[in-house]
């Protein structure tokens, strides 16, 4: 009998004692499950609701594959295989269960919230139904820098719930020209911590958690899991393209954007309706385009696309106004113009498409060309194989 | 706005041509015309004008996965790919990706 290694989210973890993961025995997913349950009784209908099928909204990955490109819960196990259980984002069915992500429940607003909120408040788009909806989201920043900064701080000023943070750098002299979520001494500490400090100095009430890891394809599940918007402030193709694959598998809304020079991009990906890769199938080689680093940025481009992409989630959150989603806003600081283009589902893409061929994460380093050092002598390899074919093509 | 240039010359069409950041490096400007009936003629004719601009931006015959080009506000991608048909007056943006930050 295969026995297995069960992952419980959050919102389950009051019936395991708190415990991350459970030792588990079953042949197959199903039987791991209701091993599960005669160990901490009440896990199945956690997971079932009070039906028999897994509900839409509960996705089982087994070694980080989704069991419905596998076999369900028929898909067979093996000794030492990981079952991770995931809830998907919360919100839409009447008779979504309480397997949803752990929600703030906010009642009545205080007089002092009122008061903070005022200017959403008396809006007819936000009310104070609106308010409490924004206080009761929860929302994944990739990067507490350029980008992060300004969203993290006009989001912390809304009240939002609960903020993430994924940062594991810290605060440099030369991120202070653009960074607005850190100041001079702030200079040598955690970024992730820096960014908790700024956010709670505006706006107490919001729950803010730093990972302050780099995101990969080891955490990236767990960690967008928590969460029920995820915005991307990214500074590399890799990271890119695996919040993009992620948010896709676990069905989470992505706000994108980017930014170099004096040029900004922006949109909004929803479940199903498109993604990173429709637009962008393949990364460009490493060194073809620059980064901020090598080729600069303008520091107050950052505060108008972070902004828009926090205008951008508000709105998601509310269910107001008209989405970026479907658009890629194209923003030229110099000759002060914003463009718009259309962009759709790619019915060939190769991960939201019709017949997808990326059916679970992938290793984001060696398809971007290496662009951190390995450790891994066998990653270096490929990577430098993958990077010389592409020398000999463009003939330098 | 720039003044159009004059169009119809030689019985092509000057199609307008916007660049970002990183292909201006090529052209010298961010804006710049170009004669062709199809994008594909488009590009050649660009390539003439500035020497490089299709490696940037092709390989073999064929666009890179990283950039994107839009005929007014739609991805040739879902029109005619390289033989989209222009006519005078359209509006081409070439768009590679970006992703900021320091690697």
């Amino acid at each position: 009998m295969p026995a297995v290694s069960v992952y419980i989210p959050t919102p389950f973890r009051k019936l395991t004692g708190n415990r991350q993961h459970v030792e588990a025995e079953g042949k197959d997913v199903a039987e791991v499950l209701a091993n599960v349950d005669k160990q901490f009784p009440g896990f199945a209908k956690l997971v079932f609701g009070s039906g028999t099928e897994v509900p839409a909204h509960i996705n089982i990955y087994v070694n980080k594959q989704e069991i419905s490109s596998l076999q369900g819960v028929a898909t067979p196990l093996h000794d030492g295989d990981e079952v991770a259980v995931i809830p998907a984002m919360a919100g839409g069915s009447a008779d979504a269960p309480a397997a949803a992500p752990e929600r703030k429940r906010i009642g009545a607003l205080t007089a002092e919230q009122v008061n903070r909120y005022s200017r959403h408040i008396i809006m007819p788009q936000v009310g104070p139904s609106g308010q409490r909806k924004i206080m009761e989201s929860s929302v994944l920043i990739i990067g507490a820098g350029g980008l992060g900064s300004p969203i993290a701080v006009y989001l912390a000023l809304a009240g939002i719930g609960k903020i993430g943070i994924v940062d594991f750098d810290t605060v440099d002299i030369s991120n202070l020209q653009r960074q607005i979520l850190h100041q001079n001494a702030d200079i040598g500490k955690l970024k992730a911590v820096s960014a908790k400090e700024t956010i709670n100095a505006y706006n107490p009430d919001v729950e803010v958690v730093t990972h302050e890891v780099p995101i990969t394809s080891d955490n990236s599940i767990e960690i967008i899991a928590q969460y029920d918007y995820i915005i991307n402030g990214a500074d590399n193709f890799a990271a890119r393209y695996l919040v993009n694959d992620t948010c896709h598998f676990l069905k989470k809304p992505l706000i994108d954007g980017s930014i170099l020079l004096f040029d900004g991009q922006v949109t909004v990906y929803l479940p199903g309706k498109g993604c990173y890769r429709c637009l962008y199938p393949a990364p460009p080689p490493p060194g073809m385009v620059p980064s901020c680093a090598e080729a600069g940025v303008l520091g107050a481009l950052c505060g108008t696309v972070g902004t828009i992409q926090a205008t951008e989630v508000l709105k998601l959150i509310l269910g107001v106004g008209e989405s970026l989603h479907g658009r890629l806003l194209l923003y030229d600081a110099l000759a002060m113009e914003v463009r718009q283009v259309k962009i759709r589902r790619d019915p060939h893409c190769v991960l939201c498409g019709d017949d997808p061929t990326v059916t679970e994460l992938i290793d984001y380093d060696a398809f971007c060309g290496g662009a951190f050092g390995h450790t891994n002598e066998e990653e270096q390899k490929a990577a430098d194989a993958a990077k010389a074919v592409r020398e000999r093509a463009a003939g330098s | 706005m720039p003044a159009r240039p004059w169009s119809k010359r030689n019985g092509y069409m000057a199609i307008e041509v916007k660049v970002t950041s990183v292909l201006q490096k090529v052209t010298g400007a961010k804006l710049v015309h170009g004669e062709g009936s199809t994008v594909a003629e488009l590009l050649s004719d660009l390539d003439g004008k500035y020497p490089g601009f299709k490696q940037q931006i092709m390989q073999e015959g064929s666009l890179h996965r990283f950039v994107n080009i839009y005929l007014n506000d739609e991805d040739i991608r879902y029109l005619d790919q390289l033989n989209t048909r222009l006519k005078d007056g359209d509006s081409i943006s070439i768009l590679p990706a970006l992703a900021g930050g320091s690697h």
